[in-house]
């Protein structure tokens, strides 16, 4: 007897199916098997494949990755979470994205090694392609608006150029009238240097460098030297905070704060001292505590339901992730931080505040 | 034995505190070292036993997809045997412990790891990690001495039920993936009153055992049967071997950690503000390894370094064998005995111990009157004058 199923029934059976496949894997899911077969496969996060690592200057690297299952792709000029294991433990960054849309799926991303920077360094020096990384969908709103700007402006400093370098390759040839203000040490140091004099060489954009060894640092005032008519221009900007801060007061001071875009890099650099104020989740619970108190203690004080265990640091049964700030290891003094966005899991009984942090319970 | 107050001879009655409190600094000085070289090598050591358990069990799993022919049932069996114990001991026992919790990784993380096993995870490391590693081997307080079901030490008092503890005990390793879960339930003291019964926090902890069963059960008794179609049966006298073989091997390695004659227990009072040094003391003396090879301490989750794992219970497993010469050293210079010895030993000793307890102690003084275990041999001849217990430095 045929019978039509309905929609209803189609997505009964696919949830039967499905519940059955993972209860053939409990206490694991499908996932964790089809990762054997395919890395890029089976966590909650896509995972990519770098294909490849090129250089770009002395201490500057793009980073080819292939995106595998769950990426929904990203516009030019946002960025990426990127996470990577460095001596066996997963960091996470966030990094421009350089390349436009491509119909191949690659991404890439340019990393400029910063001086003891664990990840940056890895990343420019030593990772290979082969290599799997961990990935957050694409973020960011710091892109062209799809009715392109008549004219319009960049203004770049150092990395600054990363995700103006990704809306240039995308979109380039449609905005009619381009100029690039790029500020860097030296022509060397001019990370996409010879493909960005190569653009301007054939009309692609007006490129403006500053080599700061010559010509000091960039500011508003020099800019409005360089670029006569940037008031009648959509600007995008980004490279050092004081940069972008002197920016956006000259603009808005003149009228035209409106016209000016701006994206900030937050470094994890985060006041690390001896105790502070440690907030608790969303319960608006804080505490002060000092450098020598264990984090669960404070949080106990303070009336927070702490989970807890040995209170020694041996049986795990107290770890809550760090959203936020540095705490330190009361047994060897190793410092944990987390930047925005990180979810470390820290055992509280052996840890205590250095400098302000906030924990996720 | 007799808890180590109690002992005639006490074998840590020839050092000081200071030399407790040096010894702790000497272990702390060690897991510093581990911890500073912990890295890529290590990362890559788990995920590669990881994927050798995945691999095992998804070829050992096909294979049984034909096991009414007995070739295939044999290899089927044995790659899930196999699966199954490295699952059980190197990576989750290892895993919950927080010893791998360092890489960041979510997925092989002690707050999201769940094992191939009866009991689940957020209960078992609280019986486990919790109170057995905190409180090991204090009589009263680590229930991991004879399970709340047998008696395992002179110091516990002897029960006409304890007669026919070398059967419990030989039930229990048949069905030990279901005594762990039970035991993790705490089943003896939370059934024995009407209140205990009806407390919602024990129900809640039931149900998911319960539940947890119930899924583990549906796996390998029907899931995978069903899939064999002609060959279910088959499939499911493999996966019932599968599960005996595992709950054999882990009972037996585990009756090898703390109950081999030379293994040392404590009094309850003994551990009243008990410093590191003490504590690390206390792990020392009452845990016992098993000598063996490489495929012996892969096979056992490490626990043949029992005595490292109970020092450094959330250092890499991958890495006891490298610093057991260094403790091994320790307690000669401390002046302290390592309990080891292979595998059959062990086990023997231990089921020695499980028979001859299950009678009254005045009954076997009469029968066996020099049952003096062998630290206390070993400690007897220094006890006149205290040894100069070397130092770091010395």
């Amino acid at each position: 007897m045929a019978t039509t199923r309905t929609p209803a029934q189609f997505a009964l059976l696919r949830d039967r199916a499905r519940r059955f496949v993972e209860l053939a894997t409990t206490p694991l899911v499908p996932g964790d098997f089809w990762e054997v077969i395919d890395p890029l496969r089976g966590g909650a996060n896509p995972r990519g494949r770098v294909v490849a690592v090129r250089p770009e200057t002395r201490d500057a690297a793009t980073i080819a990755i292939r995106p595998g299952r769950g990426w929904k792709g990203h516009t030019a000029g946002q960025y990426v979470r990127l996470g990577v294991d460095v001596d066996g433990v997963r960091q996470w960054r966030s990094y421009s994205l350089t390349s436009p849309p491509r119909p191949d799926g690659v991404i890439t991303i340019t990393v400029k090694a910063q001086p003891g920077g664990v990840v940056s360094g890895h990343l420019v020096h030593r990772v290979r392609a082969g290599t799997v990384v961990h990935l957050d969908q694409a973020a960011g709103d710091f892109t062209l608006p799809l009715v392109r700007p008549a004219k319009a402006l960049f203004v770049t400093a150092g990395s600054g150029i990363t995700p103006v370098m990704g809306m240039l390759r995308d979109a380039a040839g449609s905005l009619a009238d381009v100029v690039l203000v790029h500020s860097a040490p030296r022509p060397d140091a001019v990370i996409f240097g010879p493909e960005l004099r190569g653009l301007a060489a054939r009309g692609g954009l007006r490129l403006v460098e500053r080599h700061t060894e010559v010509d000091g640092r960039l500011t508003p005032e020099r800019l409005a030297e360089l670029v006569p008519d940037l008031a009648s221009r959509h600007t995008w900007a980004c490279g050092p905070n004081e940069l972008l801060d002197a920016l956006q007061s000259t603009y808005d001071a003149a009228g035209h704060g409106d016209l000016l875009h701006t994206e900030r890099f937050r470094p994890a650099v985060v006041a690390v001292g001896e105790g502070g104020t440690v907030s608790f989740g969303d319960s608006g619970v804080t505490v002060e505590a000092d450098g020598a108190t264990a984090l669960l203690d404070a949080g106990e004080a303070g009336g927070v339901l702490m989970p807890s265990g040995c209170r020694m640091g041996i049986c795990f049964g107290c770890v809550v992730p760090l959203r936020g700030g540095s705490v330190r290891d009361l047994r060897n003094g190793v410092v944990t931080t987390a930047a925005e966005g990180d979810d470390i899991p820290v055992q509280t009984c052996i840890s205590a505040a250095a400098g302000p942090c906030h924990l996720g319970i | 034995m007799t808890t180590i107050q109690k002992q005639d001879r006490n074998p840590i009655a020839h050092l000081t505190p200071e030399d407790v409190e040096n010894l702790g600094r000497e272990l702390d000085a060690l897991r510093e070292k581990v911890i500073a070289s912990r890295g890529a090598d290590d990362a890559a050591y788990i995920r590669k036993v990881i994927k050798t358990q995945r691999v095992l069990e998804m070829g050992g799993r096909a294979v049984l997809l034909a096991s009414k022919f007995p070739p295939a049932w044999f290899v089927g069996t044995a790659a899930l045997s196999i699966a199954k114990i490295l699952e059980n001991m190197e990576i989750g026992h290892n895993v919950m412990h927080g010893q791998w919790d360092w890489m960041r990784d979510p997925k092989i993380h002690s707050t999201t790891w769940e094992w191939d096993h009866a009991s689940p995870a957020e209960q078992w490391k609280h019986s486990h990690n919790e109170l057995h590693h905190t409180y090991t081997n204090v009589l009263g307080k680590d229930n991991d001495l004879g399970y709340g079901i047998m008696r395992v030490d002179e110091g516990q008092k002897w029960h006409p039920a304890h007669l026919g503890q070398p059967l419990w005990n030989l039930v229990n390793a048949i069905f030990f993936q279901y005594g762990i879960a039970a035991y993790d339930l705490e089943l003896g003291k939370n059934l024995s009153s009407e209140k205990r019964r009806r407390d919602p926090a024990f129900k809640a902890r039931l149900a998911a055992t319960l539940r947890k069963v119930r899924r583990q059960a549906a796996k390998d008794y029907v899931v995978h049967p069903l899939l064999s179609g002609p060959s279910a049966p088959t499939t499911l006298a493999a996966n019932l071997t599968a599960n005996l073989i595992r709950n054999l091997w882990t009972h037996s390695v585990i009756m090898c950690g703390h109950f081999p004659e030379g293994v040392e227990t404590f009094e309850r009072t003994s551990i009243e503000g008990e410093t590191r040094g003490e504590w690390y003391l206390r792990q020392m003396l009452g845990s016992a390894n098993i000598s063996g090879g490489p495929l012996l301490h892969i096979m056992t989750g490490n626990l043949s370094f029992q005595v490292e794992h109970h020092l450094f219970p959330d250092l890499p497993s991958n890495r006891y064998q490298e610093i057991a010469p260094h403790v091994r050293n320790l307690f000669e210079r401390y002046g302290l005995t390592y309990t080891t010895g292979s595998l059959p030993k062990q086990v023997a000793s231990a089921w020695r111990k499980v028979i001859r307890l299950s009678l009254p102690n005045d009954l076997l003084a009469k029968k066996k009157r020099p049952a003096r275990p062998a630290p206390l041999r070993a400690v007897a001849p220094v006890r006149q004058e205290r040894p100069r217990v070397a130092t770091a430095g010395s």
